[in-house]
């Protein structure tokens, strides 16, 4: 018995030699083509998931959550300098509160697991942004998070972005009130410097100075999602063909692939896939660039 | 042989059968993508031909607005451009936007809804003949000046607002909320619905830029480059469509 679990141990662990000599083989034959910048991913269907499997509320969340650090570390094994995961969005309130309890604690102590020296961040020099509007969260979740940014902030070698209490309306109203908010602050510094020479325009005040026009990319420079170049890709599992609300502004000439698997069952397959599609279509995806 | 040069011919062997593999993954993912491309052929030909059942009965009604977004290039073919809202007429759906990155269509617009006939213009026409006519479709043409900068414009509107009311001694933050830029969006005449559907005509499923507001819920689906569209592949993309349930985050 005890010599089979030996045996069972070293075909084991020959097999994980093996299956990590395949995968470093492919990703060798993947780096001759171009390779994308920033991924995205919408981890659709853990609680599909945890139905069909029948698991205890949470688990489905906490299996989707070890499918997503192992495409990560893919990501970054092949290269791919920036990362997006949409872990929560602002309609995310809107499910019961058992649930919503149970996603906060799982995103605050995985949150923290990220500091963890052990951890996947260290491993890979990441820095970690959490994206969004923030101060919906509860204050441990908030301060988590901000500790991680924090904690993070000197990393160079890669970018995770977290969007969390996040939609993308919600991200293109806040940016259009700090690009409105950066013109009228400058409009009243012209007023307050002006103020020694021309009392007029002391007395009829910044609301009534003519503002430069805000354009788009006045908005797109105040966005949450400004730490990071347009997504390449997003991936969208269980099939789903809607953004729902995530980085629409920035997607323009993004690839969108949406794998039938769910998100907890998503793997080196799906990115490997993404990857040849985004190769396959890369002089495309260069033109349309261009053009928008 | 002096072992700097051997160990630079291995290397460029091993670049060599590198490239080679790369080449061979790619042409295995082409012969998939073209037997793909067989089958979803023939099946279309068999459901536009009302072999294959279940797409006859499409509950049309739940494609309240339907979005098409085509390349720039393939939106000069017009007579396709015509074709393709023939078809979507003859499936029952009554209200498309068309959507091109440089606004070809839209410099097509009295053309295309003139050859189409029975067909208005939104934002120009009437809603009248929509509700009265079965057959009658509305036509909204946009492109990429109608997403982003239609976004800075409603900025730029609030702005100018805030200051208005400041101006009359009215006190507030400068906090632009969404329904603050819904609503400024409407009044600077881009308040058009968001599509439950959008069908992207080119070789790669991106949406190119259609106005990011109004795409918040849509389904985005991947059809074909313009020159190969088939009825009966706009059948299925319909059909799939009335069979999604959405949670909405909930």
């Amino acid at each position: 018995m005890e010599t089979q679990r030996v045996d069972d141990g070293i075909v084991a662990q020959f097999f994980e030699v093996l299956c990590s000599f395949l995968q470093r083989f492919l990703f060798w034959i993947l780096s001759v083509g171009p390779i994308p910048v920033h991924i995205s991913f919408i981890m659709d269907g853990n609680r599909r998931y945890e139905k069909t499997r029948k698991l205890e509320p949470g688990m489905g969340h906490r299996a989707g959550y070890i499918s997503l650090m192992s495409l990560l570390k893919y990501c970054y094994q092949l290269g791919i300098k920036y990362a997006t995961v949409y872990a929560f969005s602002i309609d995310n309130f809107k499910r019961r509160p058992e649930e919503v309890r149970i996603l906060m604690e799982l995103l605050q102590e995985k949150i923290e697991s990220l500091l963890k020296a052990e951890s996947i961040v260290h491993q890979y020099g990441i820095r970690v942004h959490f994206i969004g509007n923030l101060n919906l969260l509860d204050d441990s979740v908030r301060a988590a998070a901000e500790k991680a940014m924090l904690a993070t902030a000197s990393n160079n070698q890669a970018v995770l972005c977290v969007c969390i209490a996040y939609t993308s309306t919600d991200e293109i109203a806040h940016a259009s009130t700090e690009a409105s908010r950066n013109i009228y602050t400058e409009i009243q510094s012209r007023v307050t410097d002006a103020a020694d020479d021309d009392d007029d325009l002391v007395k009829s005040g910044p609301q009534t100075q003519e503002h430069p026009a805000i354009n788009s990319e006045d908005i797109t420079k105040n966005m949450y999602m400004a730490v990071a170049p347009e997504p390449d890709i997003v991936l969208r599992s269980s099939g789903e063909t809607r953004l729902s609300n995530f980085l629409l502004w920035q997607t323009s000439n993004s690839i969108l692939y949406s794998p039938g698997a769910l998100w907890p069952e998503v793997g080196l397959k799906h990115l490997v896939w993404a990857v040849l599609n985004f190769q396959r279509n890369y002089s495309y995806l260069q033109k349309i660039r261009k053009q928008t | 042989m002096d072992p700097r040069l051997q160990a630079l011919e291995f290397w460029n062997i091993g670049n060599l059968v590198q490239r080679l593999l790369w080449h061979i993954v790619h042409i295995v993912v082409s012969l998939w993508y073209s037997l793909a491309g067989l089958v979803q052929s023939v099946e279309s030909n068999l459901i536009s031909k009302g072999v294959l059942k279940g797409y006859d009965n499409l509950e049309i009604g739940k494609v309240k607005y339907l979005a098409l977004v085509i390349e720039s290039e393939d939106a000069r073919r017009i007579f396709e451009v015509i074709e393709l809202l023939q078809w979507l007429r003859s499936l029952g759906v009554k209200q498309v936007c068309l959507y091109d990155v440089n606004g070809v269509l839209k410099q097509s617009k009295e053309v295309i809804a003139k050859l189409l006939g029975n067909a208005s213009l939104f934002g120009v026409d009437s809603v009248e003949d929509l509700k009265c006519d079965e057959k009658h479709m509305m036509l909204e043409f946009a492109s990429i000046s109608d997403g982003k900068e239609a976004v800075a414009k409603a900025a730029n509107l609030l702005l100018k607002r805030f200051k208005s009311e400041n101006a009359a001694g009215v006190q507030k933050d400068m906090v632009f909320t969404e329904q603050d830029m819904f609503d400024a969006l409407k009044s600077i005449g881009y308040g058009a619905p968001d599509p439950d559907l959008l069908l992207v005509y080119g070789p790669a499923r991106c949406h190119l830029g259609f106005p990011a507001w109004r795409l918040r819920y849509t389904e985005i689906v991947h059809m074909s480059p313009l020159k190969h569209k088939k009825r009966g592949a706009l059948m299925k993309a319909i059909y799939k469509f009335t069979t999604v349930r959405q949670n909405y985050g909930k």
